[in-house]
């Protein structure tokens, strides 16, 4: 390390703590006032309680809402994880003309505000009579997660020695026993990072759902529903809870990337 | 190599063209590999000894022209159906596989059964001695060690003929003279066809029986290691190998063997046979090879070119002298120290350069 400064370092390693505190700050309230006892959240704080916990377990229609949660992120996360992965290869095997509008296209929901999003996806998808149905949430969060599944599944194809491939049909294998044999075993750790990542993402997505999802709502939507209702400190143990199984699959994800040299063993 | 002691072929290129759009890898590739041929396809990068071979293993297709692999024409044949296995420069070995499995990777894709697939392997782990690594992962191999794998994972089929495109490029000069021992003793043992490409001259000579040495898509010569050294076809070739000295001369009078043959400070007699029909009037391009040139003190009697020395190199137990005339001629002398001593040489030295009329050898593809 040539530029060494105690000083600047200090101010550095400051300024990213004060970044990380400006971002969890709310969740680690929200997390506190989940365990207190009182009514709103209020300092000082008053007696530890599982009370609203509890409160959300008894609830049928948190249960239902994280049903529905769950399903659609399911089927979303393989879904994109599959569209996500077709995309990759395509860009990684094949040149063509105008590939760099296909890629610009690919990975462009992301981009796109998601409330037009929504708008775009209830119009759409009433006029095909599908709208107001967990089938549309699906298909609404397959479009807005497959970019995520692409750009993580082409990050790892990037990382093969091209000739890996040829090597492959060199030695006998067709192109479907290659992509089964050496593309899919190579990327293996980002497929699993892409079902973890696209789950995550379906299960936090809040607008476009609220626009598609009629009557079978999902948690995020359920939670709008009763903030509008009343202010209840159960909205922090959901919130809570809803973060936690997140963070937990953006964590496995990160687990899965972090040694793209060690394969899939 | 007298023709009739040519085997029968295994490979055969029939006017083999390459373009990719305009750029045109492979000119016109017209040659033969004999069975149990060590050929070598030499040149620098860009030349289209890569191109050449892959189109060999069916990974690029030919633009014009016929290869006819063991007597079947296979234009248009995928590489999983030709018995073609290659080694590649990257070893591009399944890092995701065991060294057993990387092994056993053709056979699965041909549809092998287990028990046999793992006797087959295990057969090639012991003959390239590398039995005790069957379970670890590549990554955990030597440089060494995954040549080993590589050609291991290439042979398991028993095919008659193996390609390899620089396989020893990334190993230090050590490792590749030792690996150069293997793969000849190899070739030698399997008695099948490898064809191996390279840009380096030491390679090509030192294991092939014989060599293509490509330029710019052409195929400049195919000859045995000596036949190439001693008889180089072109300018090309003469400058790739380095060694000689290249002369530009105007055939002149006839004499009772030959022809005078005039250049660059001087007049030599060539024999018929040499000058392969070249008459009073026309250009040829003769070599002398740089140990046959012998230098003399100036005002010792001695006939030939004057010449300043610019430079010298040592390579042991000889050394290479650089020598300039006034007329800007480069003259390369090889020479043991002692003889280099004798007539005091050393940079700034004027000498007289000379060899014997028997030591020109005319280039047949130049002027032709």
């Amino acid at each position: 390390m040539g530029n060494e400064n105690k000083l600047i370092n200090g101010w550095l390693m400051l300024h990213i703590v004060l970044c990380l505190i400006f971002i969890f700050a709310p969740i680690a309230g929200s997390f506190v006032f989940s365990l207190n006892s009182d009514r709103f959240p209020s300092l000082p704080l008053g007696e530890f309680s599982l009370d609203w916990y509890r409160a959300i377990w008894n609830d049928p229609l948190v249960w239902s809402g994280f049903a529905n949660t769950v399903i659609v992120g399911l089927i979303v996360a393989v879904i994109a994880t599959i569209l996500g992965f077709g995309g990759a290869y395509t860009d990684f095997r094949y040149n063509f003309f105008g590939k760099s509008f296909y890629l610009a296209l690919a990975l462009l929901p992301p981009t796109i505000p998601v409330v037009i999003m929504g708008l775009a996806m209830l119009a759409f998808l009433s006029r095909i009579q599908l709208s107001g149905s967990t089938t549309s949430v699906v298909i609404a969060h397959g479009v807005m997660c497959s970019p995520f599944a692409m750009a993580i599944i082409r990050l790892r194809l990037s990382q093969m020695d091209p000739d890996l491939e040829a090597a492959a049909w060199n030695l006998g294998g067709n192109e479907w026993a290659t992509l089964r044999h050496v593309i899919i075993p190579f990327t293996r750790p980002a497929i699993f990072a892409a079902l973890f990542i696209t789950m995550a993402v379906s299960f936090d997505e809040f607008a476009v759902a609220w626009f598609v999802s009629g009557l079978n709502e999902t948690l995020p939507v359920k939670i709008l529903g009763f903030l509008q209702g009343q202010v209840s400190p159960r909205i922090n143990a959901i919130g809570s809870l809803a973060f936690l199984s997140s963070m937990t699959l953006i964590v496995l994800a990160q687990l899965l990337l972090r040694n793209p040299n060690e394969g899939s063993k | 190599m007298d023709g009739s002691m040519t085997p029968p072929a295994i490979v055969k290129f029939d006017n083999v063209v390459k373009k990719f759009g305009d750029f045109v890898a492979v000119e016109k590739a017209d040659f033969e590999i004999g069975q149990g041929e060590f050929i070598a396809i030499m040149g620098s990068s860009g030349c289209g000894k890569t191109t050449t071979l892959r189109m060999l293993a069916g990974l690029e297709d030919p633009t014009s022209g016929d290869i006819y692999l063991d007597g079947e024409r296979v234009n248009g044949r995928a590489t999983w159906d030709r018995d073609t296995p290659m080694v590649w420069q990257s070893l591009a070995l399944f890092p995701f596989l065991t060294v057993q499995e990387n092994v056993e990777f053709s056979l699965k894709m041909r549809g092998v059964g287990k028990t046999e697939r793992d006797e087959r392997a295990r057969k090639w782990l012991d003959k390239m001695q590398i039995t005790e690594f069957a379970d670890r992962g590549i990554n955990q191999l030597s440089g060494g060690q995954r040549q080993r794998v590589a050609l291991a994972r290439a042979l398991v089929t028993e095919p008659k003929i193996l390609l390899l495109d620089e396989p020893l490029s990334a190993l230090d000069a050590h490792l590749k003279v030792r690996m150069q021992a293997v793969l000849s003793n190899l070739q030698k043992d399997l008695g099948i066809t490898f064809v191996y490409v390279t840009h380096s001259m030491s390679e090509a000579f030192a294991m092939a029986d014989r060599v293509v040495i490509m330029s710019r898509g052409r195929i400049e010569q195919i000859g045995t290691p000596e036949e190439i050294y001693r008889a180089p076809h072109n300018r090309f070739v003469a400058e790739f190998l380095g060694s000689a000295n290249i002369f530009d001369g105007v055939v002149g009078a006839a004499t009772p063997g030959g022809h005078m043959v005039a250049y660059d400070g001087g007049e030599v007699e060539l024999q018929a046979s040499e000058l392969q029909g070249a008459t009073a009037g026309d250009k040829v391009t003769f070599i002398v090879g740089a140990e046959n040139v012998d230098l003399a003190p100036v005002g010792a009697g001695q006939d030939g070119l004057s010449a300043t020395v610019v430079g010298e190199e040592f390579l042991g137990a000889t050394a290479t002298v650089f020598l300039e005339t006034d007329g800007g001629q480069e003259i390369k002398v090889q020479k043991a120290h002692a003889a280099l001593k004798a007539v005091k040489c050393h940079a700034g030295a004027r000498l007289i350069a000379h060899w014997a009329p028997s030591a020109c050898h005319v280039l047949p593809g130049e002027n032709a």
